[in-house]
């Protein structure tokens, strides 16, 4: 035991290190911040940062197994899943430790909002935090392409498409994304390169200048209702409170957020084992039509906007709105940079807070659910399902699925939900209604003029009309 | 190797708007310098800068350019240059890419008596120039239509919306895609959904006897 502290008093000695760690170890904190009250809510941002450190560890331990070249970058994807050491495991904690970072990252960003604490003078750990929410959505999207299978390779050209409605720069941007005229060899390494050399590279030197900030301007005490925000006098008012009440940051606040980051690497794990990575889809091949490309989770969202919007505001909506919303993330605190920081007293913060929390929400929800897709899995009516095994029912039965119409409409509970459900549309529509809307289609129903001949339409309008007055056409049901 | 001169004679043309911002980041250094106070291994100054009509050692000096702002300028220009330097061969391979040429080239999909006159078929062909180790990924896929005995259309499955692969159901007579319920006609044209434009084309053609598609850039705008 002398010797170790011989060593480290020699190493200390030549290097300095215990003065330069020492002020970052016990500086103050304001003592709610370390009480029951209030602590909970300084945990988001080390449950980042931890998510963050489970990505880095992870990631550099699958670049030793993962090759990141298109033409094998799927087969050691399978290595890695099925018969590496723990590979499965390890897929999955980085997987859920991307889900845990954009989570978190969200989480804190509400609860910092909630709190104004980034009011003055705190600023600027606002503005590097923006910068690092911007810098986590990247290397989710970037980390998705990773997983290169066919989901991958088609998100690829989902998002070169939406670059290419960038206004002057979209061709080249478009190019850029692809990494030539389409995908082909060179268009994985880039990803490799942005999602584990360069984007890192500035989330290390983000996250340095986010934590020098914290320590720079003390962590923010919990807002009070009666002392808002002052610019001429609050750093003096923090610096007295501080040198008065102030708690050693290690260990009175940091066992609770180690504590926290052990919690949440538990859980990490605990799902990686339990419910592994994610499904590998079929191998990338640009040239198999039959794929149904979709983001992970974290933009879902986005991805339901879209297929929401009006074609004419499209546009605006892959570009200009994500870029205005940023703008306006990093402007907070120059708009309301002092006053009050209670919540209760700033009714804008939580109202702006519910309504997008509700509105991110509804569009996760239809995200998942993803009413707008065709559901191609639906399979023909059967006998018992149409009501008739032959005849004019039988025939509309099954040219309903032939023309396509069941993988938009749902009939007698089978079916997609594009459309309308149609198991009761004879009694809201008389069958020349019907045959007119057929015909003729909407902007989102293809029309059937030219596809069905008469004969055809009548079975598909008798089948349809048989589901809701089966009476009227009992007599075309053979026993 | 026509890009690496471009880019060189770019660059140096802007070499000299970089200058005079190198120049007014010297000024600016240099007087923030000289408003310091520096912490000196002996406290007196040495008694030689104190001697009458010398100026002191960190006063301001006149309008004059001093040595300390030239040492900076150079300093800081000497810097950026280095910066550019090694930038140019960085920008230079995030852009490779996009400059190799790829000239589009004819690929077979096929006999004409392969494709009966009135269907629709899925081709697979490569792309043009493509690098030994795209392996599966210099795929790329087409729906060939042969309208007459001599006609071909061969549509690019990107939809017209955001490029999700377009599946064809020959008795409806329809392409659907799966992503935002995109409709097209058997002639390509919209008939429901976000698209509001038509599937692309690849210019085909026919030559002894084999259908052949020119593969070229992506069709996704």
């Amino acid at each position: 035991m002398r010797l170790l502290t011989a060593i480290w008093e020699w190493f200390n000695d030549r290097t300095g290190i215990w003065k330069l760690i020492s002020p970052f170890l016990v500086h103050p904190v304001p003592p709610e911040t370390i009480g029951l009250k209030a602590g909970w809510m300084y945990l988001f941002g080390i449950a980042t940062l931890t998510a963050f450190t489970v990505q880095v560890v992870t990631g550099i331990a699958l670049a030793t197994l993962y090759v990141p070249s298109t033409a094998n970058a799927y087969d050691s994807l399978k290595f890695i899943t099925d018969q590496a050491t723990l590979g499965s495991v390890l897929r999955g904690m980085h997987f859920w430790g991307a889900s845990a970072m954009v989570l978190f990252v969200g989480i804190h960003m509400i609860r910092v909002f909630l709190t104004g604490s980034f009011k003055f003078p705190r600023e600027m750990n606002w503005v590097s935090g923006v910068g690092l929410l911007i810098l986590t959505m990247l290397m989710a999207f970037t980390g998705q392409l990773l997983r290169w299978d066919q989901n991958g390779v088609w998100s690829l050209f989902i998002a070169a498409a939406q670059a290419a409605h960038v206004p002057l720069l979209g061709d080249w941007l478009a190019r850029f994304i692809l990494g030539g005229e389409t995908v082909g060899a060179s268009t994985l390494n880039r990803f490799f390169a942005f999602h584990v050399f360069f984007i890192p590279a500035l989330i290390f030197g983000s996250i340095g200048f986010h934590l020098y900030l914290v320590l720079h301007n003390g962590i923010s005490e919990p807002p009070s209702a009666a002392r808002p925000v002052d610019k001429r006098s609050y750093r003096t008012w923090y610096q007295q409170m501080i040198e008065r009440e102030g708690r050693p940051y290690f260990p009175e606040a940091a066992w609770r957020e180690i504590g926290f980051a052990l919690l949440l690497v538990c859980a990490i794990v605990l799902l990686a084992a339990l419910a592994g990575p994610p499904h590998l889809d079929n191998p990338p091949n640009p040239a198999n039509v039959n794929a149904y490309p979709r983001p992970d989770w974290y933009l879902l969202w986005y991805y339901a906007l879209l297929a929401l919007l009006r074609p004419d505001f499209e546009p605006y909506f892959i570009v200009l709105a994500p870029l205005l919303g940023f703008l306006a993330l990093f402007l907070v605190p120059f708009v309301s940079h002092s006053g009050q920081r209670s919540p209760l007293r700033r009714p804008w913060a939580p109202a702006i807070v519910l309504v997008a929390v509700l509105a991110i929400g509804a569009l996760w929800r239809y995200g998942a659910v993803a009413p707008w897709s065709p559901n191609f899995a639906a399979l023909p009516l059967t006998p018992e399902q149409s009501g008739a095994a032959t005849g004019v029912v039988a025939e509309g039965a099954s040219l309903f699925y032939a023309k396509g119409c069941e993988f938009c409409h749902t009939v007698d509970g089978q079916g997609g939900i594009r459309g309308p459900n149609l198991t009761q549309v004879a009694n809201r529509m008389s069958a020349g209604e019907i045959t007119a809307m057929i015909a003729d289609g909407t902007s989102n129903m293809p029309s059937y003029v030219s596809t069905l001949s008469p004969e055809e339409m009548q079975s598909i309008v008798a089948f349809l009309e048989s589901q809701s007055k089966p009476a009227k056409w009992g007599a075309a049901r053979s026993p | 190797m026509r890009w690496v001169t471009h880019f060189a004679a770019s660059t140096l043309s802007s070499l000299g708007e970089l200058a005079s911002a190198a120049g007014l980041i010297a000024r600016w250094v240099a007087g923030r310098l000289m408003r310091l106070r520096p912490v000196l291994p002996s406290a007196e100054p040495p008694a030689s800068a104190v001697a009458e009509n010398q100026p002191p050692v960190f006063g301001r000096s006149p309008r004059a350019r001093t040595r300390r702002e030239l040492l900076t300028l150079a300093s800081v220009a000497m810097g950026g240059i280095a910066g550019i330097i090694v930038a140019i061969p960085v920008v230079g391979a995030l852009l490779a890419p996009l400059l190799r040429p790829q000239p589009p080239e004819w690929r077979q999909v096929g006999k004409i008596a392969d494709f009966a006159i009135g269907t629709t078929t899925a081709v697979t062909f490569e792309d043009p120039s493509p690098l030994s180790w795209a392996g599966v990924a210099s795929q790329t896929a087409a729906w060939l239509r042969r309208t007459s005995e001599d006609q071909f259309q061969a549509f690019s499955v990107n939809c017209t919306h955001l490029g999700c692969p377009v599946r064809w159901l020959s008795e409806a007579g329809l392409f659907m895609c799966p992503c935002h319920g995109g409709v097209f006609y058997g002639d390509g044209s919209p008939a429901a959904g976000p698209p509001q434009r038509a599937l692309f084309l690849y210019p085909v053609r026919v030559r002894d006897g084999q259908v052949e598609i020119q593969s070229g850039p992506v069709r996704i705008v």
